[in-house]
């Protein structure tokens, strides 16, 4: 059996606001019913003041989707929805004093399932931006999608490099030999072969000073308003989310969202942002924010 | 009232007996059955014992066909890697969709390494199709592996009847009977199985310990050499203690045999007759008129397994399920999936595995509060609606996939 906290079995054991709320104006159904977990979020929003009124949940899922839905009905109920689209993946498993790596994602189901109810009362289209997959790095709960992406998008070659640039196997290092082998696929199709002792991409030779936070939070917002042009001229933008040590996080917005060539605009921000700050910076989206914080807790 | 014990084909309690047949090697004849001194004097008989009490549970010809090993995987990899290693030429497997990971993940790992698996496809009631199977054979393929019974849903496969094709066509045959053995009789003397793979702590020996039927004259490659315990077909010091163990185990077994096809097959039809009868929108998986007598594997539709099994744990009950959730992956059971199984079902799965130490009245227990915990779970679900499930429950709830 999983290692849920008390809260988690608290709110599976008694949930809150299970049912759909009777008079509903925004509905959000998220979830992958082959994965095994899907929400349906009904809420009474107040069309004056925008305050949710009434929360309510209908889960298919295993405890902690159960418990995750329950406590985010809780958190926002009589929060506004700009204050409730506020609201993390991280909140809802801090809520719940922390949820299993392996089970992080219904943490993160359930904000998605906020946001598409208030895209649904806007009247606006949500799209997902988040794809998962199998998990591959329990240490630092990251999935083959995200390794696979980061592959593709920085080409890398070594477990090393996905490592420096996911965190993926850099804890118990259990999970090498599927690092690799997500390194042969993909380099297969990249027309090369892997090799186990090539070297590591060179990691950027730091300044002398490295840069202090705010310095380097700056300077991130000024390569990005450079960068906006280009982006917005295609339908995109991106916004900077949160910067920890050397990681940006972003969110690609517009068309950008879900644009198949997101990793790739990302691959070329990070790059353009290595030169210009003269240090190693990573970007990585904001969805996939949660499995970072999860590991800077674990 | 105490916990109830419903998740025997994932292990089993060790019979006291069992236990009281161990405690002497552990303290008194320590000895290592290759030395010759007092310390090690009975422990070379007893080792003989038991290997005389496994031939016996299975019905082989000779006591030197059985190899102790350390657990059901060992012997599977043994049995599959010694084929291939013993037929370079041959470049194909035959096995099923449904098979335990300690086959499927070998398997897939030897296809990296070059080697065709053919995995013979399950019906909706997990039964495969001989006339397939049959144009799979051919001189090309190294070795079939086919499970006697399913560990999810008891399903018995026709391994007799196929050893014999593969005998036929000059094919090695193991048999993963991890589940089977102690549960069904057997006569492997009268059959064409070359080999075969046991699990002590599925039949209430511990575990750590298992065995490797290897058929005299089959041809064989260790997989760990070093010395000649098991005539050098499997180097290491034995696990003395757990050998005496899974030896009085299975006499034992041989003792219930009826008994388990009797009253623990009773228990389980009681079981499941119940929840069928209690319960709407639940189905039993599986060849319903060729199963284990201790296992039934039920779908209980709409709902999830995990958060079932933690209502039951709180009941105090334990079981087990074929959930993605259980398992940490992102689909539910391959053998749910191969059985075509629709997903708003397969992820409410729930195995109930019996055992001789089960009893009626733990039966009576279950069904007491199985109705409540679907109903309390359906309550919450998107595809229920009141009393039954949603008007068309695919259409009704559609969620974006996230």
């Amino acid at each position: 059996m999983w290692d849920y906290s008390e809260k988690v079995k608290d709110h599976f054991f008694n949930p809150k606001n299970a049912g759909a709320v009777a008079g509903a104006n925004a509905i959000g159904e998220v979830g992958s019913i082959s994965c095994g977990d899907a929400l349906r979020l009904t809420l009474k929003v107040n069309e004056a003041t925008g305050v949710i009124e009434d929360a309510g949940f209908q889960t298919f899922g295993c405890g902690s989707a159960i418990a995750s839905s329950s406590v985010l009905t809780e958190i926002i109920k009589g929060m506004t929805l700009d204050d409730a689209l506020k609201v993390s993946n991280q909140d809802i498993a801090n809520e719940l004093d922390g949820l299993p790596p392996e089970k992080m994602h219904c943490s993160v189901m359930g904000r998605e399932a906020l946001q598409a109810a208030v895209a649904n009362y806007r009247g606006e289209e949500w799209q997902d931006d988040h794809e998962e997959g199998a998990l591959i790095c329990k240490c630092f709960a990251i999935d083959a999608v995200m390794i696979e992406e980061m592959v593709w998008a920085n080409k890398l070659r070594t477990v090393e490099d996905v490592t420096n640039f996911t965190k993926a196997g850099g804890g118990c290092a259990a999970c090498h030999e599927d690092i690799e082998g997500i390194l042969e696929r993909v380099l297969k199709e990249r027309g090369e072969t892997f090799d186990p002792n090539a070297a590591p991409i060179e990691a950027v030779v730091m300044e002398k000073k490295p840069l202090t936070n705010l310095q380097r939070i700056k300077k991130i917002e000024e390569v990005l308003e450079s960068l906006r042009p280009q982006l917005m001229a295609d339908g995109g933008d991106v916004e900077l989310v949160e910067v920890v040590d050397n990681t940006a996080y972003v969110n690609m917005t517009g068309a950008c969202s879900g644009c198949q060539m997101a990793a790739m605009t990302i691959a070329g921000i990070q790059q353009r942002l290595m030169e210009v700050l003269g240090e190693f910076i990573r970007v990585i989206p904001a969805s996939q924010m949660h499995k970072v914080a999860v590991a800077a807790g674990g | 009232m105490s916990d109830i014990y419903l998740d025997n084909n994932a292990t089993t309690k060790v019979d006291p007996l069992v236990v009281d047949a161990m405690l002497p090697f552990f303290t008194e004849q320590f000895g290592n059955p290759s030395s010759i001194h007092k310390f090690a004097d009975g422990v070379a008989k007893a080792l003989k014992k038991a290997r005389q009490q496994v031939q016996e549970l299975i019905g082989a010809e000779h006591d030197s066909e059985i190899i102790f090993t350390s657990c059901g995987t060992e012997s599977d990899s043994t049995a599959i890697l010694s084929a291939i290693k013993a037929q370079p030429n041959k470049k194909e497997i035959i096995t099923t969709t449904v098979e335990h990971p300690a086959i499927l993940s070998l398997c897939e790992y030897l296809e990296k390494e070059g080697y065709t698996i053919h995995r013979l496809p399950v019906d909706r009631c997990g039964r495969l199709n001989l006339d397939a199977y049959q144009k799979m054979l051919s001189d090309q393929v190294a070795i079939v592996s086919v499970m006697w019974a399913n560990n999810e849903t008891g399903t018995i496969f026709p391994v007799v009847e196929m050893a014999e094709m593969a005998h036929a066509a000059g094919v090695m045959f193991h048999t993963d009977a991890v589940q089977a053995v102690g549960k069904i009789p057997m006569m492997l003397q009268d059959t064409k199985i070359d080999m075969l793979s046991i699990s002590g702590h599925k039949l209430h020996a511990p575990k750590g310990i298992g065995v490797l039927y290897l058929r005299r004259g089959t041809r064989f490659r260790p997989l760990l050499r070093g010395g000649h315990q098991e005539r050098g077909r499997r180097a290491g010091t034995e696990n003395t203690a757990s050998i005496v163990g899974l030896g009085k185990a299975c006499e034992l077994a041989l003792e219930y045999m009826e008994y388990e096809n009797i009253q623990v097959k009773a228990m389980r039809d009681r079981l499941e007759r119940g929840i069928v009868e209690q319960i709407p929108h639940c189905f039993i998986t599986g060849d319903l008129n060729n199963r284990l007598p201790n296992t039934t594997d039920i779908a209980f539709e709409y709902i999830e397994g995990e958060a079932i099994l933690m209502l039951l744990n709180k009941a105090g009950i334990a079981a087990s399920s074929g959930s993605a959730c259980t398992s940490g992956s992102l689909e539910p059971s391959h053998v749910m999936r191969a059985m075509d199984i629709p997903y708003t079902a397969a992820h409410g799965t729930i195995r109930f595995s019996f055992s001789r130490y089960n009893t009626m009245h733990e039966v009576e227990e279950v069904l007491k509060v199985m109705p409540g915990i679907v109903a309390t779970l359906r309550k919450l679900s998107p595809y229920w609606d009141g009393n039954g499930p949603v008007a068309n429950p695919e259409q009704a709830f559609q969620p974006t996939y996230a």
